[in-house]
């Protein structure tokens, strides 16, 4: 049987309740959201807080919505209000694309978006999927607000930039026209971690790509991103060779390891072919003519 | 701590340690065993139960965080002594040989059909994707749900 240690539980009632539980309760405490990453973590010791701090009361921070030219996203949103958004999906197919595959349906209902972030495993989808559309993510502290930009929020697996007595409150995304993006896996089975996954955000001014973003989980890139890959495709023509050459870049720049999921060199082949694809049906969105 | 959580419409106030999961407060608290404790690791879907509205894992959940809150589990599908479709599906199809996942399949089946009355034997599969059986190879789970679909409470 597998439960967590003894530890001391604390309900927020409100974000300034949660950021003065935080100062009061010291490094040694964690904030619980959906905790379908922290209670299995706390079941095996490799997660020993002193103190919980249970934000699922703050309604504040569950949200979806389109404010000045950005999609809001509430870091307490469950898996499955952002696969029900209409409007994530209409902006950002990609968010779609990624939902529909981690982990699975019951899990959805209750993991959470922000907790997702902030438990910065290294082969988190959305991880990824937020490198690919540079978001930007809202954390708040005893002396106010900061934004991060997506890219910068991890520092290592399981490590964020997210201080005690910190908490990450909302992603944002900008929208901006001619965009399309997708979010490609390969898993063992459904609802497993990826053995590779990539995301691609396009954005197009005619023929030629203006603008792209490229997330990578699972593979070893640094920042859950591939921006040597980005930088060729900036101003390169919307081509299945520029996609194949950015693949290419992709794998060359990310750090795989062999483990129970496969090899570090299929990783590697997953990391091109997956950017590819990725690329691909995100410019077929992009134009308005893909599903 | 004082947890307070309303079971299948019944209130229930004990004392707990915050660490206590809540299927174990539901089976070893409560005594309702209909719930099952299974993986221990969100993985099988043997401990399905509905939080509010929303159906959970409730090996990883804390009794905790459902205080407060409304909880339904299997023993509170049936109304008045009259089966719930979901659980008449199972029985009319042959939905189950051992049982140990019946109950999480029936939650989910329930919640599914409350959202989409009508569900393809396609969303039916998803809906129930993170739960395993390891018994009937899922066709006659699947005919279970269809059949709840089919027929109101309290046909004979």
């Amino acid at each position: 049987m597998q439960v967590p240690a003894y530890v001391e539980y604390e309900k927020a009632t409100s974000v300034e309740h949660a950021l003065g539980l935080l100062a009061r309760f010291g490094p040694e405490a964690r904030i619980l959201a959906g905790g379908h990453s922290l209670i299995p973590m706390m079941k095996l010791r490799l997660a020993q807080p002193e103190t919980l701090i249970d934000i699922n009361g703050l309604g504040e921070l569950s949200y979806l919505r389109e404010t000045d030219g950005e999609l809001r996203i509430g870091a307490l949103t469950r898996h499955a209000q952002l696969l029900d958004s209409p409007a994530a999906g209409r902006h950002f197919a990609i968010l779609h694309d990624a939902e529909r595959v981690i982990a699975d349906p019951i899990v959805r209902n209750w993991g959470t978006v922000g907790g997702s972030l902030c438990q910065a495993d290294p082969s988190e989808d959305l991880s990824a999927a937020f490198a690919a559309l540079k978001a930007t993510m809202l954390i708040q502290g005893p002396g106010g607000s900061r934004t991060v930009p997506a890219r910068e929020f991890h520092t290592g697996p399981y490590e964020t930039v997210v201080a005690p007595g910190e908490l990450l409150t909302e992603i944002r995304i900008a929208i901006r026209p001619g965009g399309g993006s997708a979010y490609e896996k390969v898993g063992r089975r459904v609802g497993d971690w990826p053995v590779g996954a990539a995301g691609a955000a396009v954005w197009l001014a005619g023929d030629t790509i203006a603008d792209a973003g490229i997330g990578l989980t699972a593979v070893g890139a640094r920042h859950f991103a591939a921006a040597e890959a980005e930088e060729f495709l900036r101003g390169a023509p919307a081509t299945g060779a520029s996609f194949a050459r950015a693949g290419e870049i992709a794998a060359g720049h990310c750090r795989p390891t062999s483990d129970q999921r496969g090899p570090a060199d299929y990783k590697r082949h997953l990391a091109s072919e997956l950017t590819i694809r990725a690329l691909r049906r995100a410019v077929l969105r992009a134009r308005g003519t893909g599903a | 701590m004082q947890v307070t959580m309303h079971v299948n419409g019944v209130t229930h106030t004990r004392e707990v340690e915050p660490r206590l999961l809540l299927i174990h407060f539901l089976r070893d608290e409560l005594r309702l065993t209909g719930s099952h404790w299974g993986c221990d690791t969100s993985n099988c879907g043997a401990c399905v139960v509905w939080l509010d509205e929303t159906p959970v894992k409730s090996c990883t959940v804390l009794a905790a965080m459902a205080d407060g809150h409304r909880v339904l589990t299997v023993e509170g599908l049936e109304r008045g002594g009259v089966l719930d479709p979901i659980q008449q599906g199972f029985a009319e199809c042959h939905g189950l040989q051992c049982g140990f996942c019946t109950p999480g399949m029936m939650l989910t089946g329930r919640w599914l059909l409350d959202h989409d009355p009508d569900p393809s034997p396609a969303a039916i599969r998803e809906a129930l994707s993170g739960q395993i059986c390891r018994c009937t190879g899922y066709e006659n789970i699947v005919r279970s749900v269809r059949w709840a679909a089919e027929h109101a409470a309290g046909t004979p």
